[in-house]
Protein backbone atom coordinates (compact mmCIF):
# COMPACT_ATOMS: atom_id res chain seq x y z
CA UNK A 1 0.00 0.00 0.00
CA UNK A 2 1.47 3.37 -0.98
CA UNK A 3 2.08 6.15 1.53
CA UNK A 4 -0.61 8.81 1.63
CA UNK A 5 0.26 11.91 -0.38
CA UNK A 6 -0.92 15.47 -0.26
CA UNK A 7 -3.90 16.23 -2.53
CA UNK A 8 -3.04 15.89 -6.22
CA UNK A 9 -4.44 19.32 -7.10
CA UNK A 10 -2.16 20.88 -4.50
CA UNK A 11 0.85 19.03 -5.85
CA UNK A 12 0.06 20.34 -9.31
CA UNK A 13 -0.32 23.87 -8.04
CA UNK A 14 3.03 23.72 -6.24
CA UNK A 15 4.69 22.42 -9.39
CA UNK A 16 3.22 25.31 -11.31
CA UNK A 17 4.47 27.71 -8.63
CA UNK A 18 7.98 26.36 -8.86
CA UNK A 19 8.30 27.76 -12.37
CA UNK A 20 7.19 31.28 -11.44
CA UNK A 21 9.42 34.17 -10.46
CA UNK A 22 8.49 36.37 -7.51
CA UNK A 23 6.39 38.86 -9.48
CA UNK A 24 4.57 36.13 -11.40
CA UNK A 25 3.87 34.37 -8.14
CA UNK A 26 2.41 37.53 -6.63
CA UNK A 27 0.17 38.05 -9.69
CA UNK A 28 -0.95 34.45 -9.41
CA UNK A 29 -1.81 34.87 -5.74
CA UNK A 30 -3.74 38.05 -6.40
CA UNK A 31 -5.79 36.19 -9.00
CA UNK A 32 -6.66 33.67 -6.32
CA UNK A 33 -7.54 36.44 -3.88
CA UNK A 34 -9.82 37.98 -6.50
CA UNK A 35 -11.62 34.63 -6.81
CA UNK A 36 -12.13 34.28 -3.08
CA UNK A 37 -15.73 34.10 -1.89
CA UNK A 38 -16.79 34.27 1.71
CA UNK A 39 -18.65 31.34 3.24
CA UNK A 40 -22.19 31.11 1.77
CA UNK A 41 -25.10 32.13 3.95
CA UNK A 42 -26.52 28.63 4.04
CA UNK A 43 -23.39 27.60 5.97
CA UNK A 44 -22.88 30.60 8.25
CA UNK A 45 -24.21 34.08 8.87
CA UNK A 46 -22.51 37.08 10.44
CA UNK A 47 -21.52 37.53 13.15
CA UNK A 48 -19.49 34.39 12.68
CA UNK A 49 -19.03 32.27 15.78
CA UNK A 50 -15.81 32.73 17.71
CA UNK A 51 -15.12 28.99 17.72
CA UNK A 52 -14.70 29.13 13.94
CA UNK A 53 -12.20 31.97 14.10
CA UNK A 54 -8.59 31.15 13.28
CA UNK A 55 -6.39 31.87 16.26
CA UNK A 56 -3.69 34.50 15.79
CA UNK A 57 -4.82 35.34 12.27
CA UNK A 58 -4.77 39.11 11.95
CA UNK A 59 -7.00 38.93 8.90
CA UNK A 60 -9.89 37.63 11.00
CA UNK A 61 -10.21 34.38 9.08
CA UNK A 62 -12.86 31.76 9.84
CA UNK A 63 -13.05 28.14 8.72
CA UNK A 64 -15.95 25.68 8.38
CA UNK A 65 -16.11 22.12 7.10
CA UNK A 66 -19.02 20.19 5.70
CA UNK A 67 -18.91 16.42 5.43
CA UNK A 68 -19.44 14.97 1.98
CA UNK A 69 -21.19 11.64 1.45
CA UNK A 70 -17.98 10.03 0.20
CA UNK A 71 -16.09 10.69 3.43
CA UNK A 72 -14.29 13.79 2.21
CA UNK A 73 -14.96 17.36 3.35
CA UNK A 74 -15.81 20.64 1.70
CA UNK A 75 -14.14 23.61 3.41
CA UNK A 76 -15.53 27.12 3.63
CA UNK A 77 -13.75 30.29 4.65
CA UNK A 78 -14.41 33.88 5.63
CA UNK A 79 -11.87 36.68 5.80
CA UNK A 80 -13.29 39.73 7.51
CA UNK A 81 -10.32 42.09 7.29
CA UNK A 82 -10.53 43.86 3.89
CA UNK A 83 -6.73 44.04 3.86
CA UNK A 84 -6.38 40.31 4.42
CA UNK A 85 -5.44 39.61 0.85
CA UNK A 86 -2.88 36.92 1.57
CA UNK A 87 -5.41 35.15 3.75
CA UNK A 88 -7.98 35.39 0.96
CA UNK A 89 -5.56 33.97 -1.58
CA UNK A 90 -4.57 31.14 0.76
CA UNK A 91 -8.20 30.25 1.51
CA UNK A 92 -9.01 30.27 -2.21
CA UNK A 93 -6.05 27.97 -2.89
CA UNK A 94 -7.11 25.57 -0.16
CA UNK A 95 -10.69 25.57 -1.37
CA UNK A 96 -9.58 24.85 -4.94
CA UNK A 97 -7.06 22.19 -4.09
CA UNK A 98 -8.08 20.31 -0.97
CA UNK A 99 -11.84 20.44 -0.74
CA UNK A 100 -12.98 16.94 -1.72
CA UNK A 101 -9.52 15.44 -1.16
CA UNK A 102 -9.37 12.46 1.20
CA UNK A 103 -8.93 13.28 4.88
CA UNK A 104 -5.61 11.43 4.90
CA UNK A 105 -4.34 13.61 2.08
CA UNK A 106 -5.43 16.79 3.86
CA UNK A 107 -3.63 15.65 7.01
CA UNK A 108 -0.43 15.03 5.04
CA UNK A 109 -0.03 18.70 4.17
CA UNK A 110 2.97 20.21 5.93
CA UNK A 111 3.18 23.74 7.32
CA UNK A 112 5.92 24.31 4.76
CA UNK A 113 3.08 24.90 2.33
CA UNK A 114 2.94 28.51 3.48
CA UNK A 115 6.61 29.05 2.65
CA UNK A 116 6.32 27.15 -0.62
CA UNK A 117 3.57 29.51 -1.70
CA UNK A 118 4.51 32.83 -0.11
CA UNK A 119 8.26 32.51 0.15
CA UNK A 120 10.59 32.47 3.14
CA UNK A 121 10.49 36.25 3.40
CA UNK A 122 6.92 36.23 4.68
CA UNK A 123 6.70 37.91 8.08
CA UNK A 124 6.23 35.71 11.10
CA UNK A 125 2.92 37.31 11.97
CA UNK A 126 1.55 36.80 8.50
CA UNK A 127 2.88 33.27 8.26
CA UNK A 128 1.45 32.44 11.65
CA UNK A 129 -2.03 33.46 10.51
CA UNK A 130 -1.81 31.44 7.30
CA UNK A 131 -0.53 28.41 9.16
CA UNK A 132 -3.45 28.86 11.53
CA UNK A 133 -5.87 28.57 8.62
CA UNK A 134 -4.27 25.31 7.52
CA UNK A 135 -4.23 24.04 11.09
CA UNK A 136 -7.94 24.80 11.44
CA UNK A 137 -8.73 22.90 8.26
CA UNK A 138 -6.68 19.95 9.44
CA UNK A 139 -8.42 20.00 12.81
CA UNK A 140 -11.71 19.41 11.00
CA UNK A 141 -10.14 16.65 8.92
CA UNK A 142 -8.64 15.01 12.01
CA UNK A 143 -11.94 15.11 13.85
CA UNK A 144 -13.79 13.58 10.91
CA UNK A 145 -11.12 10.94 10.48
CA UNK A 146 -11.48 9.89 14.12
CA UNK A 147 -15.24 9.68 13.75
CA UNK A 148 -14.83 7.45 10.70
CA UNK A 149 -12.53 5.13 12.63
CA UNK A 150 -14.81 4.82 15.65
CA UNK B 1 -6.56 73.96 11.87
CA UNK B 2 -6.50 70.41 10.60
CA UNK B 3 -7.35 67.47 12.74
CA UNK B 4 -3.70 66.43 12.93
CA UNK B 5 -2.57 69.90 13.98
CA UNK B 6 -5.13 69.95 16.77
CA UNK B 7 -3.92 66.76 18.43
CA UNK B 8 -1.08 68.31 20.36
CA UNK B 9 1.84 66.45 18.80
CA UNK B 10 5.37 67.75 19.26
CA UNK B 11 6.03 67.55 15.55
CA UNK B 12 2.69 67.49 13.71
CA UNK B 13 4.39 68.18 10.37
CA UNK B 14 5.56 64.59 10.27
CA UNK B 15 2.00 63.43 9.60
CA UNK B 16 -0.21 64.18 6.63
CA UNK B 17 -3.87 63.34 6.21
CA UNK B 18 -5.46 61.23 3.53
CA UNK B 19 -6.99 64.47 2.20
CA UNK B 20 -3.52 65.97 1.88
CA UNK B 21 -2.28 62.94 -0.04
CA UNK B 22 -5.31 63.00 -2.34
CA UNK B 23 -4.56 66.65 -3.09
CA UNK B 24 -0.89 65.93 -3.88
CA UNK B 25 -1.22 62.91 -6.15
CA UNK B 26 0.15 64.90 -9.07
CA UNK B 27 2.74 66.83 -7.10
CA UNK B 28 6.07 66.01 -8.73
CA UNK B 29 7.94 66.84 -5.54
CA UNK B 30 5.95 64.31 -3.52
CA UNK B 31 6.70 60.62 -3.75
CA UNK B 32 4.22 58.34 -2.06
CA UNK B 33 5.75 55.12 -0.75
CA UNK B 34 3.74 52.11 0.33
CA UNK B 35 5.34 49.69 2.75
CA UNK B 36 3.38 46.68 3.99
CA UNK B 37 3.63 43.53 5.95
CA UNK B 38 1.50 41.76 3.34
CA UNK B 39 3.44 41.59 0.10
CA UNK B 40 0.29 41.14 -1.96
CA UNK B 41 -1.37 44.39 -0.95
CA UNK B 42 0.56 46.84 -3.11
CA UNK B 43 0.29 44.86 -6.35
CA UNK B 44 -3.40 44.22 -5.64
CA UNK B 45 -4.09 47.96 -5.42
CA UNK B 46 -2.30 51.08 -4.23
CA UNK B 47 -2.62 54.84 -4.25
CA UNK B 48 -2.11 56.12 -7.79
CA UNK B 49 1.51 56.98 -8.35
CA UNK B 50 2.74 55.26 -5.20
CA UNK B 51 5.86 53.12 -5.33
CA UNK B 52 6.53 50.17 -3.08
CA UNK B 53 9.40 49.73 -0.67
CA UNK B 54 9.56 46.18 0.59
CA UNK B 55 11.03 45.70 4.05
CA UNK B 56 12.58 42.33 3.22
CA UNK B 57 13.92 42.85 -0.27
CA UNK B 58 14.56 46.62 -0.39
CA UNK B 59 15.56 47.68 3.10
CA UNK B 60 17.46 44.68 4.41
CA UNK B 61 20.93 43.68 3.35
CA UNK B 62 20.45 40.36 1.62
CA UNK B 63 23.51 38.72 3.20
CA UNK B 64 24.25 40.25 6.59
CA UNK B 65 21.67 41.01 9.22
CA UNK B 66 21.75 44.73 8.60
CA UNK B 67 20.14 47.45 6.55
CA UNK B 68 21.21 48.50 3.14
CA UNK B 69 24.32 50.63 2.80
CA UNK B 70 24.59 54.06 1.20
CA UNK B 71 24.99 52.72 -2.33
CA UNK B 72 21.93 50.53 -1.99
CA UNK B 73 19.88 53.39 -0.59
CA UNK B 74 20.96 55.67 -3.41
CA UNK B 75 19.96 53.04 -5.93
CA UNK B 76 16.59 52.55 -4.22
CA UNK B 77 15.94 56.27 -4.31
CA UNK B 78 17.12 56.61 -7.88
CA UNK B 79 14.93 53.89 -9.32
CA UNK B 80 11.90 55.28 -7.53
CA UNK B 81 12.50 58.76 -8.91
CA UNK B 82 13.22 60.29 -5.51
CA UNK B 83 15.55 63.24 -5.13
CA UNK B 84 17.13 64.57 -1.98
CA UNK B 85 14.46 67.31 -2.04
CA UNK B 86 11.48 65.01 -2.55
CA UNK B 87 8.86 64.89 0.14
CA UNK B 88 8.44 61.18 0.82
CA UNK B 89 5.08 60.15 2.25
CA UNK B 90 4.89 56.64 3.70
CA UNK B 91 1.76 54.63 4.21
CA UNK B 92 0.94 50.97 4.66
CA UNK B 93 -1.06 48.25 6.33
CA UNK B 94 -1.41 47.40 10.02
CA UNK B 95 -1.61 50.94 11.46
CA UNK B 96 1.39 52.01 9.40
CA UNK B 97 3.55 49.49 11.19
CA UNK B 98 5.84 48.81 8.21
CA UNK B 99 5.51 52.35 6.93
CA UNK B 100 7.10 53.69 10.10
CA UNK B 101 9.78 51.00 9.79
CA UNK B 102 10.63 52.25 6.30
CA UNK B 103 10.45 55.81 7.60
CA UNK B 104 12.97 54.94 10.32
CA UNK B 105 15.38 53.32 7.86
CA UNK B 106 15.14 56.40 5.64
CA UNK B 107 16.22 58.48 8.64
CA UNK B 108 19.41 56.44 8.89
CA UNK B 109 20.29 58.18 5.63
CA UNK B 110 18.99 61.54 6.73
CA UNK B 111 16.01 61.83 4.38
CA UNK B 112 14.34 64.14 6.86
CA UNK B 113 11.75 65.40 4.41
CA UNK B 114 9.65 62.34 5.19
CA UNK B 115 6.08 62.04 6.42
CA UNK B 116 3.57 59.36 7.26
CA UNK B 117 -0.02 59.32 6.04
CA UNK B 118 -2.12 59.11 9.19
CA UNK B 119 -4.34 56.04 9.17
CA UNK B 120 -2.42 54.36 6.36
CA UNK B 121 -4.11 51.98 3.98
CA UNK B 122 -6.92 51.25 6.36
CA UNK B 123 -8.18 54.82 6.48
CA UNK B 124 -7.67 55.37 2.75
CA UNK B 125 -9.74 52.28 1.98
CA UNK B 126 -12.39 53.06 4.56
CA UNK B 127 -12.90 56.43 2.92
CA UNK B 128 -13.59 54.70 -0.36
CA UNK B 129 -10.67 56.30 -2.13
CA UNK B 130 -9.30 54.88 -5.35
CA UNK B 131 -6.66 52.19 -5.51
CA UNK B 132 -4.99 51.24 -8.79
CA UNK B 133 -2.91 48.31 -9.96
CA UNK B 134 -0.80 50.20 -12.47
CA UNK B 135 2.78 50.37 -11.24
CA UNK B 136 4.22 53.81 -11.98
CA UNK B 137 7.54 54.34 -13.66
CA UNK B 138 9.66 57.36 -12.83
CA UNK B 139 12.75 58.73 -14.47
CA UNK B 140 15.84 57.73 -12.55
CA UNK B 141 17.38 60.37 -10.36
CA UNK B 142 20.92 60.82 -9.18
CA UNK B 143 20.40 60.68 -5.45
CA UNK B 144 23.47 61.32 -3.33
CA UNK B 145 23.06 60.05 0.21
CA UNK B 146 25.37 60.51 3.15
CA UNK B 147 26.86 57.45 4.77
CA UNK B 148 24.38 55.69 6.97
CA UNK B 149 24.30 57.28 10.41
CA UNK B 150 23.15 54.71 12.93
CA UNK B 151 24.17 56.23 16.23
CA UNK B 152 21.43 58.84 16.78
CA UNK B 153 18.44 56.54 16.35
CA UNK B 154 19.72 52.97 16.33
CA UNK B 155 20.98 50.98 19.30
CA UNK B 156 23.24 47.93 19.18
CA UNK B 157 23.55 45.37 21.94
CA UNK B 158 26.54 47.11 23.56
CA UNK B 159 24.50 50.30 23.61
CA UNK B 160 21.67 48.46 25.33
CA UNK B 161 24.02 46.97 27.91
CA UNK B 162 25.46 50.42 28.62
CA UNK B 163 22.02 51.95 28.74
CA UNK B 164 20.88 49.26 31.15
CA UNK B 165 23.88 49.85 33.40
CA UNK B 166 23.03 53.54 33.54
CA UNK B 167 19.41 52.83 34.44
CA UNK B 168 18.09 54.11 31.11
CA UNK B 169 14.47 53.57 30.24
CA UNK B 170 13.55 50.68 27.97
CA UNK B 171 10.31 49.94 26.18
CA UNK B 172 9.41 46.43 25.10
CA UNK B 173 6.66 46.84 22.52
CA UNK B 174 5.88 43.14 22.05
CA UNK B 175 2.77 41.40 23.23
CA UNK B 176 2.40 40.61 26.95
CA UNK B 177 2.90 36.92 26.12
CA UNK B 178 6.22 37.61 24.44
CA UNK B 179 7.26 39.98 27.24
CA UNK B 180 6.55 37.39 29.90
CA UNK B 181 8.40 34.69 28.00
CA UNK B 182 5.29 32.57 27.70
CA UNK B 183 5.63 32.76 23.96
CA UNK B 184 8.95 32.57 22.15
CA UNK B 185 8.33 32.11 18.44
CA UNK B 186 6.72 29.70 16.07
CA UNK B 187 8.57 26.46 15.44
CA UNK B 188 8.22 27.08 11.71
CA UNK B 189 10.00 30.41 11.97
CA UNK B 190 13.43 29.52 13.36
CA UNK B 191 14.89 32.64 11.76
CA UNK B 192 12.90 34.73 14.20
CA UNK B 193 13.53 32.49 17.15
CA UNK B 194 15.21 32.95 20.49
CA UNK B 195 16.62 30.42 22.91
CA UNK B 196 15.39 32.29 25.97
CA UNK B 197 12.10 34.01 26.67
CA UNK B 198 11.38 37.06 28.75
CA UNK B 199 12.44 40.68 28.50
CA UNK B 200 15.33 43.00 29.18
CA UNK B 201 15.27 43.92 32.87
CA UNK B 202 13.41 47.12 33.75
CA UNK B 203 11.74 47.35 30.32
CA UNK B 204 8.16 48.51 30.38
CA UNK B 205 5.78 46.49 28.26
CA UNK B 206 3.79 48.82 26.03
CA UNK B 207 2.53 46.92 22.96
CA UNK B 208 3.13 49.09 19.92
CA UNK B 209 -0.44 49.10 18.59
CA UNK B 210 -1.74 50.86 21.69
CA UNK B 211 -0.62 54.08 19.99
CA UNK B 212 -3.16 53.66 17.20
CA UNK B 213 -6.92 53.88 17.01
CA UNK B 214 -8.05 50.43 15.87
CA UNK B 215 -11.14 51.73 14.11
CA UNK B 216 -9.24 53.73 11.47
CA UNK B 217 -5.52 53.17 12.08
CA UNK B 218 -4.83 56.82 12.97
CA UNK B 219 -2.52 57.80 15.79
CA UNK B 220 -4.06 58.62 19.13
CA UNK B 221 -3.93 62.22 20.32
CA UNK B 222 -0.97 63.48 22.31
CA UNK B 223 -3.11 63.52 25.44
CA UNK B 224 -4.08 59.89 24.95
CA UNK B 225 -0.49 58.91 24.18
CA UNK B 226 0.80 60.73 27.26
CA UNK B 227 -1.72 58.85 29.33
CA UNK B 228 -0.20 55.58 28.15
CA UNK B 229 3.52 56.29 27.95
CA UNK B 230 3.95 58.89 30.67
CA UNK B 231 1.14 58.62 33.21
CA UNK B 232 0.50 54.89 33.08
CA UNK B 233 4.01 53.62 32.34
CA UNK B 234 6.08 56.39 33.86
CA UNK B 235 8.36 57.17 30.95
CA UNK B 236 10.12 60.52 31.00
CA UNK B 237 10.52 62.40 27.71
CA UNK B 238 13.85 63.95 28.75
CA UNK B 239 15.47 60.61 29.55
CA UNK B 240 17.19 58.50 26.93
CA UNK B 241 14.96 55.70 25.69
CA UNK B 242 15.56 52.47 23.81
CA UNK B 243 12.65 50.58 22.25
CA UNK B 244 12.77 46.99 21.04
CA UNK B 245 10.54 44.15 19.87
CA UNK B 246 11.49 40.92 18.08
CA UNK B 247 13.31 42.16 14.97
CA UNK B 248 12.97 45.92 15.27
CA UNK B 249 9.95 46.67 13.11
CA UNK B 250 7.24 47.09 15.74
CA UNK B 251 9.62 49.16 17.84
CA UNK B 252 10.20 51.55 14.92
CA UNK B 253 6.50 52.42 15.22
CA UNK B 254 6.99 53.24 18.90
CA UNK B 255 10.20 55.10 18.06
CA UNK B 256 8.13 57.26 15.68
CA UNK B 257 5.46 57.90 18.32
CA UNK B 258 7.89 58.79 21.10
CA UNK B 259 10.17 60.88 18.91
CA UNK B 260 7.74 62.81 16.77
CA UNK B 261 4.39 62.72 18.46
CA UNK B 262 5.49 63.01 22.07
CA UNK B 263 8.80 64.81 21.57
CA UNK B 264 11.04 62.45 23.54
CA UNK B 265 14.56 63.84 23.38
CA UNK B 266 16.60 60.76 22.51
CA UNK B 267 14.96 57.55 21.37
CA UNK B 268 16.81 54.70 19.73
CA UNK B 269 15.45 51.56 18.13
CA UNK B 270 17.26 48.36 19.11
CA UNK B 271 16.60 46.40 15.93
CA UNK B 272 18.58 43.41 17.13
CA UNK B 273 15.72 43.13 19.59
CA UNK B 274 14.67 39.86 21.13
CA UNK B 275 16.00 37.69 18.32
CA UNK B 276 19.43 38.92 19.36
CA UNK B 277 19.01 39.48 23.10
CA UNK B 278 17.20 36.18 23.65
CA UNK B 279 20.09 34.33 22.00
CA UNK B 280 22.99 36.17 23.64
CA UNK B 281 25.10 34.38 26.21
CA UNK B 282 25.13 35.77 29.73
CA UNK B 283 23.01 38.87 29.34
CA UNK B 284 20.41 39.73 31.99
CA UNK B 285 16.84 38.63 31.39
CA UNK B 286 13.70 39.02 33.43
CA UNK B 287 10.54 37.02 33.18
Amino acid sequence: MSEPQIPQALTELLEEFSFLDRNERIDFLIEYADQFENVPENIALRPYPEERRVKRCESQAYVWAEDNDNGTQKYYFAVENPQGISAKSFCAILDNTISDATLEEVLQISGDLVFDIYGREISMGKGEGLLGILTSVQAFARQASKQHQS
Amino acid sequence: MTDIASRGYSNPDVLVSTDWVAEHLDDANVRIVESNEDQLLYPAGHIAGAVQVDWATDLNDQLRRDYLQREGFEELMSRNGITRDSTVVFYGDRNNWWATYAYWVFQLFGHSNSKVMDGGRQKWEQEGRDLVREVPSYEKTSYVAPDRSDAPIRAFREDVLGHLAEGGQLVDVRSPQEYSGERLHMPDFPNEGALRGGHIPTARNIPWARAANPEDGTFKTATELKDIYLNEQGLTPDDDTIAYCRIGERSSHTWFVLTHLLGFKNVRNYDGSWTEWGNLVNVPIEK
